[in-house]
């Protein structure tokens, strides 16, 4: 289609310079739209802002909201969804997939290396130093190896979008990954308010996900299980900002949804407390932090654990998925060194490159980012959410200053990368469709079954014009995300 | 199922069906001030108030009663923790902490009756809105049941929402009856008067109770029967005695799916004999006063052995 026949039907979509994933430079649909775009040509706008108004209503009624941190406890917000769909063909799915269980094969073996003989520091292809200084260590799991050999259970990791081909990985999520519910329940969403829109287009299921879970968990179970595994969800509790998530997949699976008070260690198995008394539980999806999971061991003031679980752990007689001390993968310093960790652990080229990074801790890094910083984003390198980063095209020359001197005095606390110019898809605007910069977190399960990708994930997308920030905590909404069938 | 969301889904039901009743006492309260001038609606108004043991927590902030101060304290007074949006409030903090033991039909049911209710709450209740917020909060009520009743597993989470509900209920009717009895009567010689009778009238309507009754008195209102009808006779949904035989199937039920019987059941046992027992003469003669306060404590008593048998909290 020509850029006049759009504009000739009522379609101000214009994208900016970056890539759009609808429309190509010279106006022409991209073929993963073409059936989408057909159809919504033919619907009658009165009826698409009804549909717009509905989605809102059908979340807030199901309560699919998330709690925002420093804002009144009780406030429970939604995540704007988007009601036009992100779309992926087979082809590029497929190519991605690749890429994906490439990179977190190489995550798994990466970890299992580092708390064991550390091959990949003797071979000097990453330094003694990011380790030692890298807060997510434990000792604690040093020479042990989890059931299965199994780490990161569930992995999210987060892609950006720059050209046809050009998928960047901006961050591995490998501690406990959030957004699925969102990906399950946008799907559900978008089949009740357009189911013809699924006959007419061949879109890969996602509902599965939790059965799926449910099976790739129960493949981690301790090898002493007898029977089938019982599996547990632990959640810090309802005041959490990802308990609706928690309590969705702990239903879908037809697990046990326990806090930390139902859990206690009796006769060397961590159990749970029911109305007939305490039942063993095998495998535990921890949705809290490590420095959470024990007193015991970590902070002795959390109330969120369970005291002593490390030593039921360390005797083979529990899973905890994720494996702790697996953040020692996903730490932005870390995640500068991928390239070379995938290439040492699968001996072949990485298929999804890293976005470039300068680790300020490198004195000639940190000269070259404080030269350049209005073009640079700079992140914590324990940062994550969004929170404490700086995008320095979009910076005032105050903040700018500001976080200069944050720099100057902890350089090692930052990396910096080139502002990436994501690439957008089309949101609902009262004025038709707009263009917005959005990027993917696929969702992917690690057993030693083998790896897999639920064909989807989590699309967020900045509702602001212009905006690259996509995160719900500042203001990013989400939309269902369609992988086409061949 | 964890103890934890056993004691979830058993408040859930109790929040709820507090939310109600408070919503049905202040309605009676209401009817009954609307007949009386105002000097001496007071009386209602502190009877309403004591009836669910709130007098200290209202004098400390209000120094009279009127009507305006009284159902805004009761329905959403931020410093009442047990007003009707406090409750409903409740229980839906409940129902969200053991969303994955209840259908989604009762989540919805739950929160959607929450966002009706407090946005109807948002702002001080004007005299004309009074009833319509009652009725708002009754059909929660039922809207709530009518998702347990129809879409919930017949498990042990379904009896132990059902038992929350009829341990509340009955000591939210007995304490309905008592502030009648106890607290509206200033003395004897009102017994009969039409003042008395109106009083009657309106704790039936409270239980909805005023039509079953008619058709079983055909039209008299007489607090004898009145008493032995809310008391005694299990074929109404909101009699002492009709709750008491529910949560018992309710206590068997669970009894039967644990395979052991529990102090609850030894006490619930104890206490359907007493009622069994029962005749009017003898409630009078006892006192209607001080049977209530008795049916009350036995109450109580068998809600918390059901916390201990069950593990609510350790």
């Amino acid at each position: 289609m020509l850029r006049q026949e759009f504009v000739a039907r009522g379609f101000m979509y214009a994208p900016d310079a970056t890539f759009d994933e609808m429309r190509a430079g010279d106006g022409a649909v991209r073929p993963a739209y073409r059936d989408y775009l057909n159809w919504y040509e033919d619907q009658e706008s009165r009826f698409l802002m009804g549909k717009h108004r509905d989605a809102e209503i059908a979340f807030r009624r199901t309560g699919i909201t998330f709690n925002v941190y420093g804002e009144d406890e009780a406030e429970e917000r939604l995540i704007p969804f988007d009601m036009v769909p992100r779309i992926i063909t087979a082809a590029e799915w497929r190519r991605l997939t690749r890429g994906i269980e490439q990179r977190v094969s190489a995550l798994n073996a990466f970890i299992h290396d580092l708390y064991h003989r550390q091959e990949i520091v003797r071979a000097g292809r990453i330094p003694q130093r990011v380790l030692r200084d890298n807060a997510a260590w434990l000792p604690n799991m040093v020479g042990f190896t989890p059931p299965g050999g199994v780490y990161t259970h569930v992995v999210g990791i987060d892609l950006v979008r720059t050209g046809p081909d050009e998928f960047y990985v901006l961050e591995d999520n490998a501690r406990t990954p959030s957004g699925v519910s969102y990906m399950l329940q946008n799907r559900e969403t978008m089949m009740a308010m357009f189911p013809e829109l699924f006959t007419r287009i061949p879109v890969c299921p996602v509902s599965d996900y939790p059965r799926r879970l449910a099976k790739s968990l129960a493949a981690c179970a301790p090898s002493g299980t007898s029977g089938r595994p019982t599996v547990a969800v632990l959640t810090p509790g309802i005041y959490n900002s990802a308990y609706y998530e928690h309590a969705f997949l702990a239903d879908q699976m037809g697990a046990e949804l326990v806090e930390g008070s139902d859990l206690r260690v009796t006769d060397g198995r961590v159990a749970m407390r029911t109305t007939r008394g305490y039942e063993p539980v095998d495998v535990l999806y921890r949705r809290v932090d490590d420095e959470y999971l024990d007193p015991l061991t970590f902070n002795p003031d959390s109330i969120l654990g369970v005291p002593g679980i490390m030593d039921v752990y360390r005797a083979g007689r529990i899973t905890i998925a994720n494996a702790p001390g697996t953040g020692v993968a996903d730490d932005k310093a870390i995640y500068s060194f991928m390239p070379e960790i995938v290439e040492f652990y699968t001996g072949e080229k990485p298929l999804l490159p890293n976005v470039e990074t300068w680790r300020c801790a490198d004195r000639e890094s940190l000269a070259y980012v404080l030269d350049n910083l209005a073009d640079l984003v700079v992140k914590e390198v324990h940062g994550s959410g969004g929170y404490g980063m700086l995008i320095g095209p979009a910076a005032s020359r105050r903040e700018l200053a500001r976080f200069r001197r944050k720099l100057e005095a902890r350089p090692e606390n930052y990396i910096a990368q080139p502002t990436l110019s994501l690439s957008t898809c089309p949101i609902f605007s009262r004025s038709g469709l707009a263009p917005r910069h959005v990027d993917l977190r696929p969702f992917v399960l690690v057993s030693p079954d083998g790896i897999e990708i639920v064909p989807g994930g989590l699309t967020r997308v900045a509702m602001r014009k212009g905006s690259l920030v996509v995160n719900s905590s500042q203001g990013g909404g989400t939309k269902d995300t369609w992988v086409l069938k061949d | 199922m964890l103890g934890r969301t056993a004691h979830g889904l058993f408040w859930m039901c109790r929040y709820l069906e507090r939310a109600e009743n408070t919503a049905r006492l202040l309605e009676a309260g209401f009817h009954m001030a609307l007949t009386r001038d105002v000097a001496t609606a007071e009386e209602e108004w502190r009877s309403v108030i004591e009836a669910f043991g709130q007098r200290a927590g209202y004098e400390a902030k209000h120094g009279t009663y009127t009507g305006h101060q009284a159902w805004n304290y009761l329905l959403r007074d931020p410093d009442n923790a047990s007003s009707v949006l406090a409750m409903i409030g409740a229980a839906r903090t409940n129902a969200r902490a053991v969303r994955n033991a209840i259908s989604g039909e009762l989540w919805e049911a739950i929160n959607e009756s929450w966002m009706e209710i407090s946005r109807l709450l948002a702002r001080p209740v004007a005299q004309s809105s009074v009833g319509e917020a009652v009725q708002i909060i009754r059909r929660a009520g039922t809207a709530v049941h009518g998702a347990i009743t129809g879409s919930m597993l017949r498990n042990e989470g379904f009896h132990f929402a059902r038992a929350g509900t009829f341990v509340e209920r009955a000591d939210c009717v007995a304490r309905i009856l008592d502030m009648k009895y106890y607290l509206l009567l200033p003395s004897l010689s009102y017994v009969g008067t039409s003042l008395d009778t109106g009083q009657w009238d309106q704790v039936l309507r409270s239980v909805s109770g005023d039509r079953a009754f008619r058709w079983l008195n055909a039209g008299r209102i007489e607090a004898r029967q009145i008493v032995e009808f809310l008391v005694l006779d299990d074929r109404f949904p909101r009699s002492l005695a009709f709750c008491h035989s529910a949560l018992r199937e309710e206590l068997a039920a669970l009894a039967r799916m644990h395979g052991r019987e529990g102090d609850s059941n030894a006490q619930m046992r104890a206490q359907a004999t007493r009622l069994g027992e029962l005749t009017i003469e003898g409630i009078f003669e006892q006192g209607l006063h001080e049977f209530l306060l008795e049916f009350m404590e036995a109450n109580h008593a068998i809600a918390r052995a059901i916390a201990e048998d069950y593990r609510f909290l350790s």
